[in-house]
């Protein structure tokens, strides 16, 4: 009777493996597409805390403390002429020129002014504002905000005890020492392991079923396992193509931090092992291929936003994490992230677990709900 | 033993009874034709044949095997192409075959088996570009990879340009000269009586005729008649002077023919009459007059269950 047969799975996956490399549009989604994905979003967030901001800083005091402070906002900063930097770049602006009108005519928005009497009220210990301007939705001008905060409670401790030599230890304007095209890497690895299986395998068990393919195969000795394994095998190895490209668009070209280990191998296999075994129980469960393509478009489309692809679930409203935390590509990208990015293994391991156990019950739901032929 | 025995087959689908109690058996070595309109049964019959659906009613063997519960070991020994035959957008008939050879585990040499099929100069074309024609004969080349015993044609040349059916009678007869069993459904009378050694024609699920093409001829048509072009003087002496069936239509006369004698009578009488007479014929219903008497007009165009 039927057993497996390593030759005839092997066959199979030769087969489809060719043509699949024929078949132009595969090609494009399974390789080509992520890649455009991954230099799209590294380059449009590329900005987001990396390169600098520029701050136009006008000074109308004529005493030492306004020069002073100025001096101690430029130690926090870059040098403007070193574009590789993150911070802040200060750029005075003459005292004569009106301030609101020279920012606008620059598209800028973040800028401090320093009042005319700015020494006088500070060596008599009178109140003194310091302007800062700022656009509320940029996080350029919080950052500014910040600092010119810090500089001048620095500047009110040392007025107290009269001495009027200012120190403030340089500090850069970046919050955190991850950087999103970190996230973005393993984010994408998890699409590309989410979308090709999925659109190909429930494209495939209805176009095949239409076209009596199923039923040309069931003559044959080759089982639906060995079918079924020989697609497994194959998008395993186009997540690990499209793993090894994107980490090397990702380290080379928006220089990501990754760690390489072999946490990331388990992913890889595990991915697309739930995911082919999901398209295939998608696509046998529905009578038609129009049935089939829009359950498939109903599992896939929010599993691709709200699993941490693009962006970090972190960032995500409480009521959209819960939902994203029933979604089983979250913890392929989290169990990604924790070994790709933070080395914790401890969260990975259970992330691990939990997508062995789900592709373990949807592979079997899927060869079991699946029929060669009909009765 | 037969190679195909098929007793009370039945299957319904719904509200339709697909296939309403058939019984025939197909010898080792024959070309057994199952001819019909759309809807008749003819791809239910033969699908529960190769083990791809379960019978409602009655039995079926092929090889001794049950084809539904022994369709695995079944497969091994058989040949199949289902209708309308499609196979991978990409691979060329060449991996084709090769991927079936590895499948079965037989050793098969493609080019030779394409050669067979009369594909050879189309071994290394992708299918999705391979004419309608040449994916049949793939269809017929991947069918016969595992050396099968019996095979399966279900409407192999429907679509096909003349040419291209031509090329695929050449090849199942060339099946039938390897002394393969063929079970063939087609719709096309001509295909059933240039192919098949018995014909069983179906109807609403059920055998309305079953034989020879001789056979099903003599007792489903109306015998043989000699026309004569000749006038109503030629037929009223006739009818006065012989005990000839006589019949008159459009300047012809028919005279029907029980036997050998009725046509040397026949004959005589016509030369004594002294009338005009010419183009004599000898007619007799042939497959297509008796299927549409059997099947009817109506049924050639009826859709349902294949």
């Amino acid at each position: 009777m039927m057993s497996f047969s390593l030759n005839r799975m092997l066959s199979d996956l030769k087969i489809y493996g060719r043509s699949s490399l024929r078949s132009r549009e595969g090609f494009f989604f399974t390789l080509v597409f992520p890649i455009i994905l991954i230099l799209l979003f590294g380059a449009i967030f590329s900005g987001g805390g990396v390169s600098q901001a520029t701050v136009y800083v006008q000074n109308h005091d004529a005493g030492p403390v306004g020069s002073v402070f100025i001096s101690v906002l430029n130690s926090t900063s870059n040098n403007c002429s070193d574009s590789s930097g993150a911070g802040l770049c200060m750029r005075p602006v003459p005292a004569d020129l009106n301030f609101s009108q020279y920012l606008s005519s620059r598209s800028a928005s973040d800028g401090i002014v320093i009042p005319a009497n700015f020494t006088l009220a500070y060596e008599s210990g009178e109140k003194v504002n310091v302007t800062v301007f700022g656009n509320p939705s940029s996080t350029t001008s919080a950052v500014v905000s910040g600092i010119v905060a810090e500089v001048v409670n620095e500047f009110n401790v040392r007025g107290a005890t009269g001495v009027h030599q200012v120190g403030i230890a340089p500090r850069t304007a970046v919050a955190s020492n991850y950087k999103y095209i970190d996230f973005l890497v393993p984010g994408l690895i998890g699409f590309a392991a989410l979308t090709s299986p999925m659109f190909a395998m429930v494209n495939m068990s209805s176009t095949y079923r239409r076209d009596k393919v199923f039923k040309l195969l069931s003559l044959t000795p080759l089982t639906k396992t060995e079918w079924l394994l020989s697609k497994i095998i194959w998008y395993i190895g186009t997540t690990v193509a499209s793993f090894i490209l994107m980490t090397a668009v990702g380290v080379y070209a928006f220089g990501a931090h990754i760690t390489l280990n072999w946490g990331i191998g388990v992913f890889l296999l595990l991915g697309p092992f739930f995911f082919v075994s999901l398209g295939m129980l998608v696509g046998t469960v529905s009578n038609s291929p129009e049935a089939a393509s829009v359950v498939g478009n109903l599992v896939t489309f929010p599993m691709m936003f709200l699993s941490g692809t693009f962006f970090p679930v972190s960032s995500m409203p409480k009521y959209l994490q819960t939902v994203a935390h029933v979604l089983p590509l979250y913890y392929m990208i989290d169990g990604l992230n924790n070994v790709m990015i933070y080395g914790n293994f401890g969260a990975a391991y259970f992330d691990m677990a939990l997508l062995l156990v789900i592709s373990v019950v949807v592979f079997a739901l899927a060869v079991k709900f699946f029929r060669w032929r009909e009765d | 033993m037969p190679a195909i025995e098929v007793s009370g087959l039945k299957k319904r689908y719904g509200e339709i009874q697909a296939v309403d109690g058939t019984s025939f058996k197909v010898e080792e070595g024959e070309v057994f034709s199952l001819l019909g309109p759309n809807g008749a049964g003819k791809t239910t019959t033969i699908e529960i044949l190769e083990g791809l659906r379960d019978k409602d009613a009655g039995t079926a063997n092929v090889l001794g095997l049950d084809p539904w519960k022994s369709g695995y070991e079944l497969h091994r020994k058989i040949g199949v192409i289902p209708q309308g035959f499609k196979f991978l957008d990409y691979p060329t008939p060449r991996e084709a075959v090769s991927y079936y050879a590895d499948l079965f585990g037989k050793k098969v040499d493609p080019d030779e088996l394409l050669k067979r099929v009369i594909l050879e100069d189309a071994s290394n074309v992708w299918f999705q570009n391979l004419s309608g024609g040449q994916k049949q004969k793939l269809g017929m080349a991947l069918s016969l990879v595992n050396d099968p015993q019996v095979v399966f044609l279900d409407e192999p040349t429907t679509g096909l340009d003349p040419q291209a059916r031509r090329a695929v009678w050449e090849v199942i007869r060339k099946l039938k000269g390897e002394g393969r069993t063929v079970m063939l459904t087609t719709h096309y009378l001509e295909e059933a009586e240039e192919l098949a050694d018995r014909v069983a024609i179906m109807n609403h699920g059920r055998i309305v005729a079953m034989g020879t093409t001789d056979q099903i001829e003599s007792k489903f048509g109306s015998g043989q008649r000699m026309v004569v072009k000749g006038s109503e003087d030629l037929l009223k002496y006739l009818r006065e002077n012989t005990k000839l069936q006589v019949e008159g239509e459009r300047g012809e006369v028919v005279i029907f023919l029980r036997d050998k004698a009725d046509a040397m009578a026949a004959l005589g009488a016509i030369e004594e009459s002294g009338a005009d007479w010419g183009d004599l014929t000898v007619k007799r219903d042939s497959l297509e007059d008796v299927f549409l008497k059997l099947v009817g007009e109506a049924g050639t165009v009826e859709k349902g269950a294949g």
